[in-house]
C-alpha cells in the first residue's frame, strides 16, 4: 500500500527540521504538513505520492511513534487485513492479520552485532600501492581458489 | 544579492577527484574499498546519493537470501551459470572476476552483523571460520536480511566518512570535457530538499544508479503502480545519464520478466529451490513435466532448450500455457509444505512456516499483505504465479548496461575488452557497476557490492595517473542550472495561463509524460498488453512516438522539487526506454524467448546474431548507432 501516518501516533518529530520518515524513504514520498494546509492536520506528516509507495517499509520501521501503517494497495487488496513491524536493534516482530481475522506472529533476528559497531577495517590488512593494478587482489587479499584449467585458453597459456 | 527560492536555486560548485554516483551496494561497495587505496594520497572522494544510505538502491527493503556466493565451487561453474542462463551471450571476463572476488565481499557482511544462517551443528561458526551455508541454490545462501542494506551502509559511512557523502542529490546530468568530448569532466544535479543545484567537478566518477523500473506500463496501474518487482525508484538514471556523455551501452535489448506471486510480486526462489514446491496450470496439470518439452524445438530454439533451460525458457513454457488458456498458474505451496512435514517435529514444522513467511517480510512485505487481505495461507491455498512488466538491469537476471573494461589477467580474453582501467567504459573517467556493467548479470547485491570495489581501485589509480590533469566543462554552468531547473521556470512561466494546475497546453506533468512512455512501451515494445510480442513495424512506431515523447520532455513541468526528482526520473526513463527498442529493432532474431518475442523473426539465429550489439548515443544529433560486437568464449 501505500503507507499511511495515524493522526494520533504522528508528532512530526517534535518539530525537528525534517522527520524520521522523510529522512529515510527511498523514494522522497514522505512528507510533513507544516501548517496543516495541505492534509488539515499540522505538523503531522503525510505520503504525497501513494501510486509510488514500494511498500517497503522504511517509513514504518523508522518511525519512533509507531505512527505509520500500511493500507495495502486498494487496486488489488482487499480491505482488512495488515502487516506491521516492530523494529528493535537486533530483532523485529511481525503482526499479521489476516481479513478473516486470523493472526500470525513472527520475530526474526536482523543483526549480530550491536547498531552502530560496524568496523570496516578491524583487523583487515591494509594495502599494497604496488599491488593497485594488480586484477587479482582487493585490499583483503581474500581471492578464491580457481582452476585456471578451466580456461579455453589454458591448454595454450601452459604451452606458452 | 538575489533571494534563493524556487525557481532561483543557490549554485554550489567543487572539485573533487573521485565522485561517486549512487547510493547502492555498488556504491557501498566502492566506499569501503576506496579509502584503503587511497589512503594518503590526499583525494578527495565525495558520494552523492537522491536518497539516504541506510535504505537506498534495491536491497533497501531487505534481502531473504544472498544470490552469489561461490564457497565450495570454482568461479568458472559460476559463468557457465550466467552464460546458459542469458542465452550464451556474456562477457565471461567480467563475469568470472566478480566470482573470485565474491566471497570475500559476503564475508565481510557477516563480520558488520549481517546473520547468515548456518547447518545444523554449525551455527556458532562464522563462513570464514567455515560455517557451512544453509544453500537455497548451488549459488544462493540464505539470510535474516531484514537490515542488510542498513548494515552493509553503516559500514560504508564509517569507511568513507559522512563528512563525504551527501544524502537527498540527485545527479541528473554528466558533462563531458571541453577538450576531449571522449572524456567525462563533472557532473550536476540538484538537492530535492533546498533550493541547491550541485555543480561537480572531477578527475573521474562511478556512475551507480541501478537499473530501470516503470519504463513499461505495470500490471497494477492505480496505488499498485508503486508496487514494481525491482525498486520503483530505479530510473534508468545509470543508463540514460551514461548514453547522454557518449558511453557504448551493450545488450540493452535484454530485459528480465521475473514470474513472480502474482501482484505482490514476492520472491519464488525460496519456493522453488528450499521448500522444492511445484507449479501447476489451471487445470491441475504439472505442465512444465507435460509440456516442458516445447523448448526441445531445435529450429526455434537451438540447442538453448536441450540442457538446463534459461529463466526465460522457463517462462516461454508458462506463457504458452496462459496464451492457451490453461491458466492461472498456480504455486502449489500446501503439497510443498506438507511433503516437508512429514518428517517433521510439530516444532520444525512451525519453523519452517516461520521461514516461509519470513522470504516475504525480509524483502516483499507488499505480498504478506495480499496474502492477508486475500486470506492465503501457504499451508492451505496455492498462490497465483505470474510474469511481470518488463525490467532493464544489469546485476539481476538480465544483462542490459555498459560496455566495461575487463580485467587483464585472464587467459583468452580478447585485448580490446580491457583499455586500462577495469570497469572503465568507453568514455574517460567514467566508470560503472552494478546494474551498469552490461553483458555480466546474476551478480545480486553481493556481486554489485563487489564489482563497487573493483570499481574502486581502479579509480583510485586512475585519479592518481590523473593527477596533474585539470577538468574543464563542456558547458557553462549556468546554461546546465538552466536545463536542469527547465522544468520548474516551465511551471512557474505558464501556471497562471489555466485554472487548473494539471492541465495546461505549456506544459505536461511528469506522471503524465510517464503513462506516455509507459503505453509506448507496453504496446509496442512487447509488454505485457501483447504478451511480450512485437514486430519491426510495432517498434517503427514506437520509434516515432518515443521522438516526439522527448521533444515533449522539455515541456515537462515541476510544481516543486518532488516534482523535479520526478521529471529527471522520467526524462530518464526515456533514454533508457529508446535504447531498449532501437536494440530490440536492430537485433533482427529472438534471443530471449519467454522475455520478448521479435514475431518477424521467432527463433534463436546464432548464425547470425551470437554476438553483443552494441550502441553510442549522440548527445547533440539524439541519433543511436548501433553495431554486432563478435562474442568470444572464455571459459569452457
Amino acid at each position: 500500500m501505500p503507507t499511511f501516518v495515524r493522526t494520533d501516533k504522528c508528532d512530526g518529530c517534535k518539530g525537528q527540521d525534517k522527520t524520521a520518515c522523510m529522512y529515510i524513504c527511498p523514494h522522497d514520498l514522505m512528507l510533513l504538513d507544516k501548517d496543516g494546509s495541505q492534509t488539515g492536520h499540522a505538523m503531522k506528516a503525510f505520503n504525497q505520492e501513494p501510486e509510488q509507495c514500494w511498500e517497503c517499509y522504511s517509513c514504518v520501521k523508522i518511525c519512533p511513534q509507531q505512527a505509520i501503517e500500511c493500507r495495502h494497495y486498494a487496486d488489488v487488496v482487499p480491505l482488512g487485513g495488515s502487516v506491521q513491524p516492530l523494529r528493535g536493534t537486533d530483532s523485529i516482530m511481525w503482526t499479521i492479520k489476516f481479513r478473516n481475522g486470523t493472526m500470525k506472529r513472527f520475530k526474526f533476528p536482523i543483526r549480530t552485532t550491536p547498531e552502530g559497531s560496524a568496523d570496516p577495517y578491524g583487523g583487515k590488512p591494509e594495502a599494497n600501492p604496488a599491488e593497485i593494478t594488480d586484477d587479482k587482489v582487493l585490499f583483503t587479499k581474500s581471492l578464491h581458489k580457481c582452476d585456471m584449467s578451466q580456461f579455453v585458453a589454458s591448454s595454450q597459456a601452459v604451452a606458452a | 544579492m538575489a533571494e534563493y527560492g524556487f525557481g532561483n536555486p543557490e549554485v554550489i560548485q567543487e572539485e573533487v577527484d573521485i565522485l561517486i554516483i549512487g547510493g547502492g551496494m555498488a556504491a557501498c561497495g566502492a566506499a569501503f574499498e576506496i579509502q584503503k587505496w587511497a589512503k594518503g594520497q590526499n583525494l578527495k572522494i565525495k558520494l552523492v546519493d537522491k536518497a539516504a544510505l541506510s535504505r537506498s538502491g534495491a536491497v533497501a527493503q531487505g534481502l531473504s537470501a544472498i544470490n552469489t556466493y561461490m564457497g565450495e565451487n570454482d568461479p568458472s561453474d559460476y559463468v557457465r551459470y550466467v552464460r546458459n542462463d542469458l542465452m550464451g551471450i556474456v562477457r565471461e571476463d567480467l563475469i568470472y572476476d566478480v566470482g573470485r572476488h565474491v566471497d570475500d565481499s559476503v564475508h565481510n557482511f557477516e563480520d558488520w552483523g549481517l546473520p547468515i544462517w548456518k547447518q545444523p551443528g554449525d551455527e556458532e561458526k562464522s563462513l570464514r571460520g567455515g560455517g557451512k551455508p544453509v544453500r537455497s541454490g548451488k549459488w544462493q545462501i540464505m539470510i535474516n536480511g531484514e537490515s542488510y542494506k542498513w548494515i552493509v551502509a553503516e559500514a560504508a559511512k564509517k569507511a568513507l566518512g559522512m563528512e563525504n557523502i551527501l544524502e537527498r542529490v540527485f545527479i541528473v546530468r554528466l558533462i563531458n570535457d571541453k577538450n576531449d568530448p571522449n572524456r567525462v569532466a563533472g557532473a550536476a544535479g540538484f538537492s530535492v530538499r533546498e533550493d541547491k543545484v550541485y555543480v561537480y567537478k572531477f578527475k573521474c566518477c562511478l556512475l551507480v544508479c541501478g537499473g530501470a523500473v516503470n519504463v513499461f506500463r505495470p500490471r497494477s496501474v492505480g496505488e499498485g503502480t508503486g508496487r514494481a518487482w525491482y525498486p520503483v525508484w530505479n530510473a534508468g538514471s545509470t543508463y540514460s545519464m551514461a548514453a547522454e556523455a557518449g558511453a557504448e551501452m551493450t545488450m540493452m535489448e535484454n530485459r528480465f520478466v521475473p514470474a513472480r506471486f502474482k501482484d505482490g510480486y514476492g520472491p519464488v526462489g525460496a519456493w522453488f529451490l528450499l521448500f522444492k514446491a511445484k507449479v501447476m496450470n489451471g487445470m491441475g496439470e504439472d505442465y512444465s513435466t507435460l509440456r516442458g518439452d516445447i523448448i526441445k524445438d531445435e529450429k526455434r530454439f537451438g540447442k538453448y532448450g536441450m540442457g538446463v533451460p534459461g529463466t526465460c525458457l522457463r517462462n516461454h513454457i508458462m506463457l504458452e500455457e496462459m496464451i492457451n488458456g490453461r491458466g492461472p498458474i498456480f504455486m502449489d505451496t500446501p503439497t510443498a509444505l506438507q511433503k516437508l512435514a512429514e518428517k517433521m517435529t510439530p516444532k520444525e514444522i512451525k519453523h519452517l512456516e516461520a521461514e516461509a513467511w519470513e522470504d516475504f517480510l525480509d524483502m516483499t512485505i507488499g505480498q504478506c499483505g495480499i496474502w492477508a487481505g486475500e486470506n492465503i495461507e501457504p499451508e492451505k491455498t496455492p498462490s497465483e504465479i505470474m510474469p511481470t512488466e518488463p525490467y532493464l538491469l544489469g546485476s539481476h537476471s538480465g544483462c542490459a548496461g555498459i560496455w566495461v573494461s575487463g580485467p587483464t589477467d585472464l587467459p583468452g580474453v580478447p585485448k580490446e575488452w580491457s583499455w586500462g582501467y577495469r570497469s572503465m567504459t568507453t568514455v574517460k573517467g567514467l566508470f560503472t557497476a552494478g546494474d551498469g556493467v552490461g553483458a555480466s548479470g546474476h551478480k545480486f547485491s553481493s556481486g554489485s557490492f563487489t564489482e563497487g570495489r573493483i570499481c574502486a581501485k581502479s579509480m583510485v589509480k586512475f585519479a592518481l595517473d590523473n593527477q596533474s590533469w585539470k577538468p574543464e566543462l563542456e558547458r557553462p554552468v549556468e546554461e546546465i542550472v538552466e536545463e536542469i531547473y527547465r522544468p520548474v521556470r516551465n511551471y512557474l512561466q505558464y501556471k497562471d495561463y489555466t485554472t487548473a494546475i494539471d492541465i495546461n497546453p505549456h506544459y505536461i506533468t511528469p506522471k503524465m509524460l510517464q503513462f506516455r512512455l509507459q503505453k509506448i512501451m507496453d504496446e509496442y515494445v512487447a509488454g505485457v498488453a501483447t504478451y511480450y510480442r512485437t514486430n519491426g513495424k510495432m517498434l517503427e512506431m514506437a520509434e516515432k512516438k518515443i521522438e516526439m515523447l522527448k521533444e515533449d520532455s522539455l515541456k515537462m513541468r515541476a510544481k516543486d522539487l518532488h516534482e523535479l526528482l520526478r521529471a529527471w526520473e522520467n526524462y530518464h526513463r526515456i533514454i533508457a526506454a529508446e535504447a531498449h527498442m532501437k536494440h530490440i529493432q536492430f537485433r533482427e532474431e529472438t534471443r530471449y524467448p519467454g522475455f520478448y518475442y521479435r514475431m518477424d523473426y521467432n527463433f534463436i539465429d546464432d548464425q547470425n546474431w551470437k554476438c553483443f550489439v552494441n550502441s553510442t548515443y549522440d548527445r547533440k544529433s539524439k541519433q543511436w548507432a548501433i553495431k554486432k560486437v563478435p562474442y568470444v568464449q572464455v571459459i569452457k
